[in-house]
């Protein structure tokens, strides 16, 4: 048994210490937000924090986040009121939608650590969540716009 | 508002509609394994596409795939124009198989050939104004008017000092008959269609919520991955399993047609399983196939005549007397569709019949393809339509590959079980965009006019021996394969298309936009070429050859004049342009584009397109922006290389596509036209690849002819 805390909640998991942290959060927490897409952290679409620092949960060990606050998107605000996820409705940016809790979960981190963001900032701290649909362009001015909404909420 | 209704008999007790709805009339979920996510309660079901509850819950059933390209919004906007009801209030739900939601044309329910918005427009609408004619009904029985003194607004039933709620009247309405007939909205009084509307989905995307195949989860499911065989049409001849059954959470392991799967109870156990197994695989039919061998034999065929689909004046003839001409060879590589949700289904299998849950593009054939593999009659197979992360045509297989595979294994399992697909299967599994040479001979005139154009395409065919192949005319060859070529918009006198289709043990499918991915390439790179080798500018030579065709050159203006087409640019920065019709809609895109040290960087790309009436703007330019990054992740970088019979890449560090830092700014211009409607999901990929080549051309001299950039630069 492996004890973490996901999204302020004691989770008693019953996994192998090596499972990554993605499929315990989908297949043993039920928690589905956080997607699957490539296994290697090469595209972003499993993007978790683990003690509020973006993380690539396809590749990170259970057993490495023992003891230490894991947050998914299920974490932020049910209704959406988090200042990313109120500027990415806002500028209509998801399509199929399937990267974008990763996505906003990078962009969530960046905001915290980085409130007002330069374009090269934006670059650096996304440039490691692909999206297939192609929402760049509307996921750095969300970002711009989340910096004006405030950024992190406290 | 129309008033004009015409009265319709009250009928006692619910009368079916007069489309065909076998579940609707029946008020019922047919599928006896299927609870069904919404039962039909009381209320009105006019048609299969709307419900509105008593209590004011109004419901619209899409028979189409939410896959990004915005469908749950639009068609959402196109019934809540004539219900006149907000559609931010309306509640969407995808339908299950029924052929009330096949294509008006074709008996078939999927989602493609970016035809959702037109070919559904006429039915939402119709299924909105029926919908509203029968409250109007039940209202002016209620208050013993004529139902022409009465209005609506929003939702609600408007008569002198009476008012009532569309729920409220909806048990009412029920009773009467549909009428035959319903005048629709003059479009003067459009409140929704027209106008930009934000996405519907957007609250369940950035929450989480929202579903997708590979989120479902269903009571004794159990989870698998199956491994594949590296080579295309490889089996399996044995396996040792020992290892892998010794795995914690390893279930059972078995062996399907696709190769062998591992049960487990979670999907990392099964991955891990998948490892472990030590299976021998028969190669396929062809295991010395690789990229070079496929060019030599394509290369042989372009040196003879293939069956034309275009022959005007004499093309032969032209070429030979011409003044300056050339003939160049351009070359397309298979391409993954990719789609950031790997392929993935759960399929339950009972004595009753069998329940899927997926994301597919292929309702109606998938239901085939399961209802044959089990023996069972359609209609005691269910699909459960989730969102996808993703389609680009791939989940909409001619084999319905992802989906029967499941089935197979559920069945097999005694269980309810998820397959999903590494991203490995997803990539090196088949079904891409198909590889393709083209031989392009043409022409100019002493005065540098275009005079002959000459251009031999060999690539596989993907409607034959697809659920589509009875559309193909007897003895033409795949109207796929040249799509856009034969029929290229640029008029030039001695023009002569011609293919050869082709067959390789790599299955190819539909690729977002199709044949055009392909031709439009080849046609506006080669055009430039003719430009060039004629000393006119590409944009005047463009202008002169659509000299006829009004809308195509309102296009090319729109993004020739915003991009500032001829003007000074910053120091490196050089322009190409291209312009395809395709699905309905003419699209021309300018890259502005700077090459340094071998890399190519595309730093703007302005977009006109003409798609008729656009029903939600704001989709339109979501469209295309996302068309244009598809379109430059694979003219850029995107390749399935073949050795050995099987592909090369595996997943995103191979297969690379495009990144937010390499994001170039895209304007988009929506041309104002009365033309017929046509498709915004895929018209916006096709031109990018060429406008980039041009614009590299104009950079460097350097003319690329053959895709991706980053292999020939």
């Amino acid at each position: 048994m492996i004890t973490l805390e996901i999204n302020g909640a004691r989770h008693e998991l019953d996994a192998e210490p090596d499972m990554p942290l993605l499929w315990a959060l989908r297949d043993l927490a039920g928690l589905t937000g956080t997607k699957f897409g490539c296994g290697k952290a090469l595209c972003g679409a499993c993007t978790v924090h683990v003690d509020d620092a973006p993380v690539r949960a396809c590749v990170t060990p259970i057993a490495a986040v023992e003891g230490r606050r894991v947050t998914t998107i299920e974490g932020l605000p049910a209704d959406g009121s988090h200042p990313v996820q109120r500027a990415w409705a806002e500028l209509d940016v998801v399509q199929c939608g399937y990267c974008q809790s990763g996505q906003i979960m990078s962009a969530a981190a960046l905001l915290a650590r980085t409130p007002q963001p330069t374009d090269a900032d934006i670059d650096a701290a996304m440039a490691g969540n692909l999206c297939r649909c192609g929402t760049y362009q509307r996921i750095r001015a969300a970002i711009k716009r989340a910096a004006e909404l405030g950024g992190a909420p406290r | 508002m129309s008033t004009s209704r015409r009265m319709f008999i009250t009928g006692s007790g619910v009368i079916a509609a007069g489309l065909a709805v076998p579940w609707y009339v029946a008020g019922r979920w047919p599928h006896a394994t299927s609870p069904g996510p919404l039962a039909h309660g009381p209320g009105l079901s006019p048609n299969a596409f709307v419900h509105i509850a008593p209590d004011d819950t109004v419901t619209v059933w899409l028979g189409k795939s939410e896959m990004g390209q915005g469908v749950y919004t639009g068609l959402t906007q196109i019934l809540a124009e004539e219900l006149d009801y907000d559609p931010r209030r309306i509640r969407v739900e995808f339908a299950p198989v029924d052929v009330a939601f096949n294509h008006p044309a074709m008996p078939m329910q999927f989602t493609g050939g970016s035809m959702s918005i037109n070919s559904s427009y006429e039915s939402l609408r119709k299924a909105g104004a029926t919908a509203r004619a029968m409250l109007l009904a039940a209202a002016a029985e209620r208050w013993g008017v004529a139902a022409d003194t009465l209005r609506t607004e929003d939702g609600i039933v408007l008569g002198e000092g009476q008012r009532a709620k569309y729920g409220e009247l909806a048990e009412a309405a029920a009773r009467f008959r549909p009428p035959r007939e319903v005048a629709l909205k003059d479009p003067a009084q459009f409140r929704y269609i027209g106008r930009p509307l934000r996405r519907l989905d957007s609250a369940a995307k950035i929450t989480g919520r929202a579903q997708f195949g590979i989120d479902v989860m269903r009571p004794d499911m159990a989870c698998a991955m199956i491994a594949r065989a590296p080579a295309f049409g490889g089996s399996v001849r044995s396996f040792d399993d020992r290892a892998a059954r010794a795995i914690p959470g390893v279930l059972d392991v078995k062996q399907l047609s696709s190769g062998v799967a591992v049960i487990a109870t979670n999907t990392w156990a099964a991955r891990r399983g998948c490892e472990a197994l030590v299976v021998d695989w028969a190669p396929g039919p062809d295991p010395g196939l690789s990229t070079d061998v496929l060019r030599e034999r394509y290369r042989a065929l372009l040196q003879g005549p293939g069956v034309p689909v275009k022959n005007a004046g004499d093309a032969t003839t032209a070429l030979a007397g011409a003044a300056r001409s050339f003939d160049v060879e351009y070359e397309v590589p298979y391409l993954a569709h990719a789609c950031m949700e790997p392929l993935n289904c759960v399929a339950h299998v009972t004595t009753e019949g069998c329940e899927i849950w997926t994301g597919t593009q292929f309702q109606s054939e998938d239901r085939k393809a399961v209802a044959a593999l089990l023996g069972l009659p359609p209609e005691k197979v269910a699909i459960h339509t989730t969102f996808l992360g993703g389609g680009f045509g791939r989940r909409a297989n001619p084999r319905s590959d992802f989906v029967v595979e499941a089935a197979e294994l559920a069945r097999a399992a005694g269980r309810p079980v998820k397959v999903t697909w590494s991203r490995e299967d997803d990539m090196r599994g088949g079904w891409y965009r198909p590889f393709g040479l083209s031989r392009v001979r043409a022409a100019v005139d002493a005065t540098g006019m275009p005079v002959a154009w000459h251009h031999t395409i060999a690539a596989q065919p993907l409607l034959r021996g697809s659920p589509f192949g009875g559309f193909i005319p007897p003895g033409a060859p795949d109207p796929t394969i040249a799509e856009g070529a034969g029929d290229m918009p640029y008029t030039i006198a001695n023009t002569r298309v011609d293919v050869h289709e082709t067959a390789t043990p790599v299955p190819v499918q539909w690729w977002r936009s199709v044949g055009h991915t392909h031709t439009a390439f080849v046609v506006n790179s080669a055009l430039d070429e003719l430009a060039q080798l004629g000393g006119r500018d590409p944009l005047e030579l463009r202008r002169t050859l659509l000299a006829d065709k009004p809308r195509h050159l309102a296009v090319l203006n729109a993004a020739a004049a915003r991009a500032g087409w001829g003007r000074a640019r910053e120091p490196g920065h050089h322009l190409g342009m291209a312009l395809q019709e395709s699905f309905g809609s003419i699209v021309a895109q300018v890259a502005e584009v700077s090459v340094g040290r071998g890399a190519v960087r595309v730093h703007r790309v302005t977009c006109a397109i003409d798609c008729g009436q656009a029903v939600n703007p704001a989709g339109v330019i979501a469209q295309m922006e996302s068309a244009i990054v598809f379109g430059l992740s694979a003219a850029l970088y995107g390749e399935i290389g073949i050795e050995r019979g099987g592909a090369v890449q595996s997943n995103f560090d191979d297969y690379r596509v495009l990144r937010i830092d390499e994001m170039p700014f895209i304007d988009t211009i929506i041309v104002a036209s009365d033309g017929p409607m046509g498709g915004a999901g895929e018209p916006g990929v096709p031109p990018i690849a060429p406008a980039v080549c041009n614009a590299i051309f104009a950079a460097t001299g350097r003319r690329i002819r053959r895709l991706p950039i980053t292999s020939s630069l």
